[in-house]
């Protein structure tokens, strides 16, 4: 129901970003969407992928802080309000969103967010009939 | 004007004389109260006896703060607990704090030392006196505290903090001194600035200015921006408190109460003592204290003893300004900070590489205090991967910081790899202050 998606923690430093999407090539990932969490000091690169878990791998063997958690991705219709009616099935059951962002895949809106109860929010998934995608709905 | 004339104007022969007799009974007072000294005397063949003039205390052993840290919390204490009326502590290298337990005696020669300082700063019966060093465990404010009042001026025990309403209190009651830190005093200088308050509205002319090193730049600016004329006041919680030594109106020098607290500088490598005039490590030995007396305690300060007499008309040894510390002790805010200390804390958060580097700084005329720590890639996970868990780990760690070093860091989380490693002598401190 959820999918994976790497969080890696970047300081505020010219070159850190370069670095990380440098070792992400080298080991032929592609990069389908991704966001950043920034702060006065630091960032949080996150970012969804073809082979998470190898990925992870390689960036921590670069010495990366790098982590994975799983996240949903749920396909919205391409209309005003979209997001609107996602998010509202979350918010009307009382779950909280913790960070959000959205990404097109084959020309189908996907957001992606993380929230604060994951039990809940499962159920709602279910409740309501939403697309979320999987890891092979992912485009190779 | 002279507090006690018969013992800050003695001759020197007088003066060694009586520090001769002291320095006899203190020894044979910790012989028979402290076990520590009374093992470390034995060890060396010495008994009280072989001590009778004050030119006897180079066979005396050193005291040094991890003799005061290993023998935690009342081990060198020499008076009974029930002659004890109070106990300060400060921070200790790692972990433990020093204690300090005083008898009513003590903080009768403590005020008497503290009269003397402001007495020579022109403080008086008529004044109004604020004092802004912290009022608690730190020996700062209550020391001063009983000084003014010894002296019978008004004190007003201001202690730190509400800068704000203590500049108000200083303009609307006429205050006319005040004892603090000189970055405090810089603090509360632009404070005044801010709120409007000019010189000629307030009435400060003396400030009692010590805990933290301080330079002639400093000294003329708080003394442009308030108005008032600033003196050097020192001491340490070892061996008393503020009032160890201070300035008089000369200014070149502070006096020591040598009649309480015998001054000694050494070489810090071979740890023999060094002639006046030569800069050393400062060493004192008590000569009268009872609840915590110490012989030859190495200060870590380094500075020289001025030969030659003082125009006031004082007799009693000067020092020169600390011009430096033989240890990596840091003093932040009047606080002693040591980077073991810091260290120490990092080594309990397994979330951080056992890496760190203290930033220092002065801001605003307020020394700031920045730690950089570097984040374990193997701890970086699910549940940290967004800026309020990190948010969250860096206050967890500051507040054991603030707990640990009793001020305030700004904590920062760095990249793994990103702290330089240590190759010999590792650089985990940058100062920017460049007081000394």
């Amino acid at each position: 129901m959820t999918i994976r998606q790497l969080s890696i923690f970047l300081e505020n430093q010219a070159g850190t970003l370069q670095k990380v999407l440098e070792l992400i090539k080298q080991a032929h990932i592609q990069i389908i969407a991704c966001t950043i969490a920034d702060t006065a000091e630091y960032g949080i690169f996150r970012i969804i992928c073809r082979e998470p878990d190898r990925a992870c791998r390689e960036l921590k063997e670069a010495g990366v802080a790098v982590a994975i958690s799983d996240v949903f991705a749920v396909e919205m219709s391409n209309q005003p309000g979209g997001a609107a009616d996602v998010v509202s099935h979350f918010s009307e059951a009382g779950v909280g969103i913790t960070y959000m962002y959205a990404f097109l895949l084959d020309g189908r809106g996907i957001l992606v967010f993380r929230t604060n109860q994951e039990e809940l929010a499962r159920e709602v998934v279910t409740r309501c009939g939403l697309r979320v995608l999987s890891a092979d709905d992912l485009p190779l | 004007m002279i507090w006690n004339p018969n013992k800050e104007c003695m001759s020197r022969e007088q003066m060694r004389e009586l520090q001769g007799k002291r320095l006899h009974k203190i020894v044979e007072y910790v012989y028979h109260n402290v076990p520590f000294y009374r093992h470390k005397l034995q060890e060396m063949d010495l008994s009280p006896s072989d001590i009778r003039t004050i030119d006897d205390i180079v066979k005396l052993p050193f005291t040094t703060k991890k003799d005061l840290r290993d023998n935690y919390p009342f081990g060198l204490q020499a008076a009974p607990q029930s002659e004890v009326i109070r106990i300060h502590a400060s921070s200790g290298t790692t972990g433990n704090p020093t204690i300090v337990g005083y008898t009513r005696k003590d903080i009768s020669i403590w005020s008497e030392c503290m009269a003397r300082s402001l007495t020579a700063y022109g403080v008086g019966r008529e004044d109004i006196f604020s004092v802004s060093y912290g009022y608690g465990l730190f020996t700062g404010g209550l020391g001063a505290h009983n000084g003014v009042e010894t002296v019978g001026a008004s004190v007003v025990p201001a202690s730190t903090g509400n800068t704000e309403k203590h500049a108000r209190l200083i303009r609307d009651l006429g205050v006319t001194g005040i004892a603090c830190t000189p970055s405090y005093a810089l603090y509360l200088a632009e404070t005044m600035e801010r709120m409007g308050i000019t010189r000629d509205q307030i009435k400060l002319r003396v400030g009692a200015f010590g805990a933290e090193p301080w330079t002639e730049n400093m000294r003329k600016e708080i003394q442009d921006r308030l108005g008032l004329k600033g003196y050097n006041l020192y001491g340490l919680s070892e061996i008393m408190g503020p009032s160890v030594s201070y300035e008089c109106e000369e200014q070149h020098g502070s006096h020591i109460n040598e009649d309480h607290f015998f001054p000694e500088v050494i070489d810090p490598v071979t740890l023999e003592p060094l002639p006046a005039g030569q800069t050393g490590e400062l060493v004192f030995t008590t000569l009268t204290k009872e609840g915590m007396p110490v012989l030859r305690y190495r200060t870590r300060d380094l500075c020289a003893l001025l030969p030659g007499d003082c125009p006031c008309g004082r007799t009693n040894v000067r020092m020169s300004a600390i011009q430096g510390r033989t240890d990596d002790m840091l003093i932040i805010r009047g606080i002693n900070v040591f980077p073991s200390q810091v260290e120490s804390v990092v080594l309990t958060m397994e979330e951080f590489a056992p890496r760190y580097l203290l930033v220092v700084d002065r801001i605003n005329n307020l020394d700031t205090l920045m730690v950089q720590v570097e984040l374990r890639p193997e701890y970086f996970n699910a549940t940290l991967d967004t800026p309020a868990a990190i948010d969250e780990l860096e206050k967890r760690f500051a507040d054991k910081l603030r707990s640990v070093l009793s001020i305030n860091a700004k904590v920062q989380i760095k990249a793994p790899g990103t702290i330089e490693r240590s190759q010999g002598k590792s650089v985990r401190v940058i100062d920017k202050r460049k007081l000394l």
